[in-house]
């Protein structure tokens, strides 16, 4: 639409190189930032987009707070007006929003960098097994070591970390042949559940009842001192996430070609490490949110004109975290679903035409 | 660039100074730089620019190469021929640091230096040689410009990221390869023959003095083929780029070598100059095909016109 204006010599051209070698760089230029422009736009969107979620989720739903009534309240003044809005946002709505936001983004964002890294839709935490890891060590902890409070999320962390370390030790030199490791990873995930049921079936009713949690994702459990480890987390995880992201890049190109532009595959691996090291912690927090990690990608792909962005992955995952705990809480008149119900519920269908799409592309 | 503009006025503005940029890096290069390139032709000049002495290759102990010798002319066109499945793509690997030797050693010369090519960090050697494999697998949704500027990977640092200079060497590579109308498209959407353009591109965006390329003319058809030949050998006449290639079509190799080098069951067979190399022996011992060898009455190198696999003598039926 503006050629024209492109093919218009630059000030600079009488005087310096050839114009014609300033119209064609003016034109790679171009080619080179529009895509970069609109990703830039599609992060600002999402990023306002998680603020309103998170707003929402804190000032609407069963208690309305006035948006002018936050300030006070997170200042820690008593409202005399409604002394009882404080303790609600800073014990429940606050907590509960940001814990979402934070796993979801931690979600998104380790979802992706697997995608994309091996090469495959299907190559998400969630589906792999690495959830299910974290879910089946917290369920056996409760049920046959009593274990109560931190200890949880420690077993879940460990469980996390022990199925990422199995499907290292079974993919190992083939970890980037992408369809092999989702292969070895759902026969993974197959087992877990079934070891999980097993021991469903020697527990007890009140530990049935804790152990869901740890089945479908929730947000109950979220208290200032899981906010304070899940920021820590992340804070440590999310630049050495966006270092290997680089490597990814090349790594998107097949091991040889990776080689060759001086980006060993084995490094993309690393990639993977912190990627495991970030979906692990959100579970340990949440229990496994059905979903997230896995269409995180694809939407945010989507969203970004077919480029990936693990920014945009990790606020998708976000919104979508905090609007379906919303959504939980109050589509159904009485009836409170956790998080992952819903996203599961959601989840599915979309799961399936991302499988469609990939099959035609010949991936899955 | 800092400034991320879209308006054409302010881009060519920085475009200009941009070439400038890399034009004085460019000549800053060519006199003082670590490898000026030789050209061909200059005699008793011809130093190998990779040499590989006693190479054993091997996968999971199997042995595919069996202690080759090789050099690499300086400057020059090679093309590896050989059947299918006696280690042409494997060589190429060992060459490109992507197989480490079983035995032996691969040495990459410049003027000044010898280096073992697994003494160099991979970035070092990446900026001195470009492999383009066989067949690649594309990135989803990537754009033409976005593919070739991948080729710069090399260059930039953790904190030199992306420069003026990469989008002049991206420009340069895709005037090279004619991709610069296509700069904005996905590659996806691309013919067979573009997008070998582009995956060329990215190897030549990557400004090393040797590139070497795994069948860059499969899935082409006659045209497409030639046409990727003659760029690739247009790149070495203008720019001293030292070229290896392996191509299956012999009268092609005999047409675009300086220097041919053959293959068979893991060894080498013979190497040379096409029109000494290559006759009715030559193709019998290398493909075990009965042949005639003529002269291509448009180039004047060897053309062989098959007869019979099973047919050795030679005789015309
Ligand atoms: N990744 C690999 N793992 C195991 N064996 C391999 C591997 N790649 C190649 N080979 C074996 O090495 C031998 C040489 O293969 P190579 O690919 O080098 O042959 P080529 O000359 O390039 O053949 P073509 O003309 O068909 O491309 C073959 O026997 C092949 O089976
Ligand atoms: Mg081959």
């Amino acid at each position: 639409m503006t050629t024209d204006l492109a093919r218009r010599p630059g000030p600079a051209s009488a005087a310096g190189p050839a114009s014609a070698d300033i119209d064609d760089l003016v034109r790679v230029v171009r080619a080179r930032r529009r895509p970069l422009r609109r990703v830039r736009l599609v992060i600002a969107g999402l990023a306002v987009a998680t603020l309103g979620a998170v707003l929402v989720r804190v000032l609407l739903g069963d208690y309305v707070v006035a948006l002018a009534d936050l300030v006070p309240i997170l200042r820690g003044d008593t409202l005399p007006n409604a002394p009882g809005a404080s303790f609600i946002v800073m014990e429940a709505k606050l907590p509960r929003a940001l814990v979402g936001a934070i796993a979801g983004m931690a979600f998104g964002a380790s979802g992706a960098m697997f995608q994309t890294t091996l090469r495959n839709p299907l190559a998400s935490p969630d589906i792999i097994g690495i959830s299910l890891g974290a879910s089946a060590a917290a369920v056996i902890a409760l049920t046959f070591l009593d274990a109560q409070g931190i200890w949880l999320p420690a077993a879940a962390l460990a469980g996390a970390l022990a199925v990422s370390l199995l499907m290292y030790a079974v993919g190992r030199g083939t970890l980037l042949a992408g369809r092999r490791m989702v292969l070895v990873g759902i026969g993974i995930a197959a087992l877990l559940s079934s070891v999980i049921q097993f021991v469903m079936t020697r527990t007890s009713i009140q530990d049935a009842q804790a152990a869901l949690v740890w089945l479908t994702g929730s947000l109950a459990r979220a208290t200032w001192p899981v906010i304070g480890l899940l920021t820590a987390a992340v804070l440590v995880l999310a630049p050495l996430l966006a270092v290997c992201a680089r490597w990814m890049r090349l790594a998107e190109l097949g091991d040889d070609l990776a080689t060759t532009l001086g980006a060993p595959a084995g490094r993309a691996r690393l990639g993977l490490v912190v990627a495991v090291a970030l979906a692990a912690v959100a579970t340990s927090a949440t229990g496994p949110i059905a979903f997230v990690a896995f269409l995180a990608g694809p939407i945010a792909r989507r969203l970004c004109g077919g480029r990936p962005s693990l920014w945009a992955a990790a606020l998708v995952g976000a919104v979508v975290v905090v609007v379906s705990d919303f959504a939980g809480d109050y589509l159904i008149p009485d009836v409170n679903l956790p998080v992952g119900v819903v996203t599961g519920a959601l989840g599915a269908p979309l799961m399936i035409a991302v499988i469609i799409a990939a099959g035609r592309a010949g991936k899955a | 660039m800092s400034s991320t503009t879209l308006r054409p006025a302010t881009i060519a503005a920085e475009a200009a100074h941009a070439l400038e940029v890399a034009h004085a890096a460019q000549a800053h290069d060519s006199t003082s730089g670590p490898a000026p390139q030789r050209r061909s032709g200059t005699p008793g000049r011809d130093a190998p620019a990779l040499r590989a002495r006693g190479l054993i290759l091997s996968y999971d102990g199997r042995r595919v190469v069996e202690g080759l010798d090789l050099d690499v002319p300086a400057g020059k066109v090679t093309v590896v021929v050989g059947p299918n499945g006696c280690g042409k793509s494997t060589v190429l690997r060992g060459l490109s640091r992507l197989l480490r030797p079983t035995e032996g050693h691969v040495h990459l010369s410049s003027t000044d230096a010898d280096d073992d090519v697994w003494a160099l960090r991979p970035k070092e050697f990446a900026r001195r040689v470009a492999l383009l494999p066989q067949s690649p697998p594309l990135p989803e949704g990537i754009t033409v410009v976005d593919l070739v500027g991948r080729g710069r990977h090399p260059h930039h640092t953790h904190v030199r990221r992306w420069s003026a200079a990469d989008d002049a060497a991206v420009m340069e590579a895709m005037r090279a390869t004619g991709t610069v109308e296509l700069a904005e498209r996905h590659v996806e959407e691309l013919s067979g023959g573009q997008r070998q353009r582009v995956w060329i591109a990215l190897t030549l965006a990557q400004q090393t003095e040797i590139v070497l390329l795994d069948e860059p003319t499969t899935y082409l058809d006659v045209a497409h083929q030639i046409d990727v030949l003659d760029l690739l050998r247009d790149l070495n006449r203008t720019k001293g780029t030292t070229v290896v290639m392996v191509l299956h079509d012999l009268n092609l190799a005999a047409r675009y070598a300086d220097h041919v080098v053959a293959m068979r069951d893991g060894r080498l067979v013979g190497s040379g100059a096409p029109a000494d190399l290559v006759d009715e022996d030559f193709v019998a011992r290398v493909f075990g095909l009965g042949s005639r060898v003529i002269t291509d009455p448009v180039t004047g190198s060897p053309l062989v016109v098959p007869t019979s696999t099973r047919e050795q003598t030679g005789a015309t039926p």
